[in-house]
Formats: structure tokens, C-alpha cells, sequence
């Protein structure tokens, strides 16, 4: 199958999630226990290396200007634009496409090789809807929450690391963050954030359910859809970033 | 009833039904037998609707497949109840959830009505105390029975049997050809089995048809294959030495 099949494949697919569930109450059901897996359980792998990531970035812009030329609170403010125009929005969704996505390709692929979409589909059930679009309802509301926190952590852990290491004044690290603050840029992140979310619930999605074989078969889906969405989310972050910063 | 006529169906130009028909009566263990790649489980998938074929129809008590709106054809998967070979139980969902799930997504009752028709259908297959376990803690007989809780409870027409016995010991396999066979009779369903297991043909075959290469090769029922001189079913049901023999003994016992 070429690659204009599959994308007309995935928007056919996406025709049939975007209808209305059957059940509201199993749909609520579904979509609590979504936002578990998928998002609550990511939390801790966001605010981990969110942190640790933010103090590195600080350091390297710390060790990057040490001419006494340049003022040391450009370091909160390299740090706090490096994490909320990119790292957060961008890279954590690059993060969250390994760990979600493939565990949304496995968990799909897994159903439809132990025929268990089959029986959804022989009892009337329509298994896109019914699978997908408490996945897509629940990372589109969790991850903008989500790279909010990996914003806060990242510049907080710039702010740990000098006061750790001494490289800096904490002071001047503050006052960088405050300088030229321009709340756009934190929706320009939350733009990014909504359509990436999109992107990590719909493609491994999209893998899982139309994978054919055995358990092989689900593995390699698995890593098909994470390099899929992530060259998807790159691709993305570069056309929007030109619409919207440029 | 079932009436299946005419029935093709091709896979990349490849036909794989060439003309089937058949019907199926309420009541009755009807059963598909054939080797592999004879067409059994596509024919199986085409009776779900999981499969469209290419030419022939399929009619359900007078509701011609092909000719249904969706609602209707949703109405009609509702009165079908599905076992499949490996048992297709969510396994995120206990016992209890996996029968329960049909009631949630197609009643109003509320949990205690639903509570008490999965414990009902549940006693019906034989399993006691399991309804707090997923379906990994369970024996493959086990997830059989609770795979035909789940297909029964909400009182379908039409049962579907997916190879049952697959993956069983003798004894719990006769367990669940018996029990299919009490369901079928007890509440009056018009059940369909694709098996290749013999000993479910002989115990619970009422009504056998045979496929070959796509086409009904033979059909009748587990007393009149006995006695058929029909080559092809022969050599199917009696490949085995042991089988040869029984059916010379009972040949003999007749005369």
C-alpha cells in the first residue's frame, strides 16, 4: 500500500471515530480510564524529565556566556524560551509519542489480532468510535495541562540547577524569566501542544487497528507508528512555527 | 432460520465461496466442517457481516442481509451472539465486566437487573466464583464458557460458534459441545458452529455441511454421515484409522 492509501485510509478512519458514541455512559467510563492511562500515568516521566532538562539547558546557556559582556540573566531567559517554544510543546510530545503512542498501537493491535474488535463489530458496536475517540477526547484535554507542568518544571530546573552549581545568580535567573514576557508564545506552545495531542492519539491509532498478523505483526506496527508520529510532529511543529511565528 | 443462497466471495480476484447455500433452523446445532483454506471461517465472517460477499444473500428470519439499513443492521447484530476461537474477551475487563459489557452498551437496565442476568448466564455455563477474575487468570475451558455468557446474555436468535473446541482437552471439550447444544435446544437459537473437530460433529452435528475447496460438498446430518458414500466427506471425517474402524463397526452393527 502506498503512502497516499494510508492517508486516505487514516482520514477514512478518522469519518468513522468522529461519530457520535452509543452509549454516553460507557463512553464517560472509557474516556476516565483514558485519561489514566494515557495521561496520569504519563506524569511522572513528564515532571522527571522536564526537570532534569531545564537545569541542562541552563547550565549549557550558563557555560556558553561566560564573557562578563553579556548579562548572566539571559540564561532564565534563553531557558525559559528554549522550554516553553520548544521543549515543552515539542519535544515532550515527541516523548509522549514513544511512550503513549506505542502503548495505543499495542493495545489496539493486541484487540484486533485477538479478534476482540471483531466481537465489538459483531455485536453492533462501532470499535473506532468506541476505541479512539475517548483516546483523542482524553489527551486532548490532559496534555495542554501536562506541557504546562513540563514548562513550570523545566524553567524551575534551570532555577535549581544555579543554585546548586553556582554557576549563576538565582536573581538574575528570576529576572530573566520576567524580561520581555510575551504570553503569546505560551499559546503559540498550546496550538502546538492541542494539534500534536491529535496526532499521538490518531496515528498509532490508526496502526493498531488495521494491523494484520500475529504478535510480530502489533511490534512492528508499534515502532511504524511512533517513527510515523514522530516525523508527523516534527513536520508539523516546522510549518506551524512558520504560520505562527514567522 | 437462516437461508444463505448462492453465496461467492473473492479475495484479490481469488474466489474463495463459489456458490454456497444452505440453510440453518432454529433450534438445531448446525455445523460448518472442512479442511483448512476450504472457506469455513470466511463463510463464517460473511454470515457475521464481517465480510461482504460479492454475490448471493444471506437472510435472518426473512431480513435479507444485503438489503438492511444501518439501523437495522445494527438491530440484527444485537440478536447475534458470537463465540470466537480464542474466546475474544476484553482483557481489561473482569469476568463479571466481559458479560456485562452487551447489557451496558445496548440496555437501560440498571446494574442490579444487569448484575443479575450476567450471574444467571453465568451459573447457566457452569462458572461459579469467577467474577472478579480477568480473563488471564483463567483456563482455556473457562474462557470458553464465560466467551458463551457473554454471546447469551442478551437473549440472541442467532449463535455463532468460531471453532469452540480449540485448544481443549477432550473432556471439557465435550463439556462445551453439550453445553451449546442444551443452549441451542433450550432457548430455541439458531446456532451455527465451524468446527474440525470430529468428535463435536458426532456429538452435536444435527444438521453438517461440508465445504471443499469453496463448494458444499456434502450435507446431512452426524447419524446419516455414518452411512454417506459420499468420497470426499470419507476421506475427510474418517483420515484417521481409529475413525475407519468405528465406522466399519457401526456399518456392521446396522446390517
Amino acid at each position: 500500500m502506498n503512502y497516499v492509501e494510508h492517508v486516505g485510509k487514516y482520514f477514512l478512519m478518522l469519518k468513522q471515530v468522529f461519530k457520535k458514541p452509543q452509549k454516553w455512559k460507557v463512553f464517560r467510563e472509557m474516556l476516565f480510564r483514558e485519561i489514566e492511562d494515557l495521561g496520569l500515568k504519563s506524569l511522572g516521566i513528564v515532571m522527571f524529565i522536564s526537570f532534569f532538562v531545564g537545569g541542562v539547558v541552563a547550565i549549557q546557556t550558563a557555560l556558553s556566556v561566560e564573557s562578563p559582556f553579556i548579562p548572566k540573566y539571559l540564561i532564565g531567559f534563553a531557558t525559559k524560551r528554549s522550554v516553553i517554544l520548544e521543549f515543552a510543546p515539542t519535544f515532550m510530545s515527541v516523548i509522549l509519542a514513544g511512550k503513549v503512542g506505542s502503548y495505543i498501537t499495542s493495545s489496539i493491535g493486541t484487540m484486533r489480532v485477538t479478534e476482540q474488535i471483531d466481537a465489538l463489530e459483531v455485536m453492533g458496536i462501532n470499535s473506532l468510535n468506541y476505541l479512539v475517540l475517548p483516546k483523542i477526547i482524553a489527551v486532548l484535554f490532559f496534555y495542554p495541562l501536562l506541557i504546562l507542568l513540563a514548562m513550570f518544571l523545566g524553567i524551575y530546573g534551570g532555577y535549581v540547577a544555579g543554585s546548586i552549581t553556582d554557576m549563576f545568580f538565582t536573581e538574575d535567573y528570576v529576572y530573566g524569566i520576567q524580561l520581555d514576557f510575551n504570553p503569546f508564545f505560551v499559546q503559540y506552545a498550546m496550538i502546538k501542544t492541542v494539534i500534536f495531542a491529535f496526532v499521538i492519539a490518531t496515528i498509532p491509532s490508526y496502526h493498531g487497528y488495521y494491523v494484520k498478523g500475529g504478535s510480530l505483526e502489533v511490534g512492528r506496527a508499534s515502532t511504524q507508528a511512533v517513527v510515523w508520529t514522530s516525523i508527523v510532529i516534527i513536520l508539523l511543529n516546522y510549518f506551524l512555527t512558520q504560520m505562527l511565528l514567522g | 432460520m437462516i437461508t444463505v443462497t448462492d453465496l461467492y466471495k473473492k479475495f484479490n480476484g481469488t474466489p474463495v465461496l463459489k456458490g454456497i447455500s444452505a440453510t440453518f433452523e432454529k433450534g438445531e446445532t448446525s455445523m460448518i466442517i472442512g479442511t483448512s483454506g476450504s472457506g469455513k471461517t470466511v463463510f463464517l465472517k460473511c454470515l457475521l457481516g464481517l465480510h461482504l460477499p460479492e454475490e448471493g444473500t444471506i437472510s435472518f428470519d426473512g431480513r435479507i442481509h444485503s438489503n438492511l439499513s444501518i439501523k437495522q443492521h445494527r438491530q440484527l447484530r444485537q440478536e447475534i451472539g458470537m463465540v470466537f476461537q480464542g474466546g475474544a474477551l476484553y482483557d481489561s475487563l473482569t469476568v463479571e465486566e466481559n458479560v456485562m459489557f452487551p447489557l451496558k452498551m445496548f440496555t437501560n437496565n440498571t446494574y442490579t437487573e444487569m448484575l443479575k442476568r450476567v450471574n444467571f448466564v453465568l451459573n447457566r455455563v457452569n462458572l461459579y466464583d469467577a467474577n472478579k477474575k480477568f480473563p488471564a487468570q483463567l483456563s482455556g475451558g473457562m474462557q470458553k464458557r464465560v466467551a458463551i455468557a457473554r454471546a447469551i446474555v442478551m437473549n440472541p436468535k442467532y449463535l455463532f460458534c468460531d471453532e469452540p473446541n480449540s485448544g481443549l482437552d477432550p473432556v471439557t471439550a465435550t463439556v462445551i459441545d453439550n453445553l451449546i447444544k442444551e443452549i441451542t435446544s433450550e432457548y430455541q437459537i439458531t446456532t451455527v458452529i465451524n468446527s474440525h473437530d470430529m468428535n463435536s460433529v458426532m456429538e452435536i452435528g444435527e444438521k453438517i455441511i461440508f465445504l471443499q475447496n469453496g463448494v458444499k460438498a456434502w450435507e446431512g446430518s452426524n447419524k446419516e454421515i455414518f452411512k454417506t458414500e459420499n468420497e470426499a466427506i470419507v476421506n475427510f471425517v474418517y483420515s484417521s484409522n481409529l475413525f475407519k474402524k468405528v465406522r466399519e463397526a457401526y456399518l456392521n452393527e446396522i446390517k
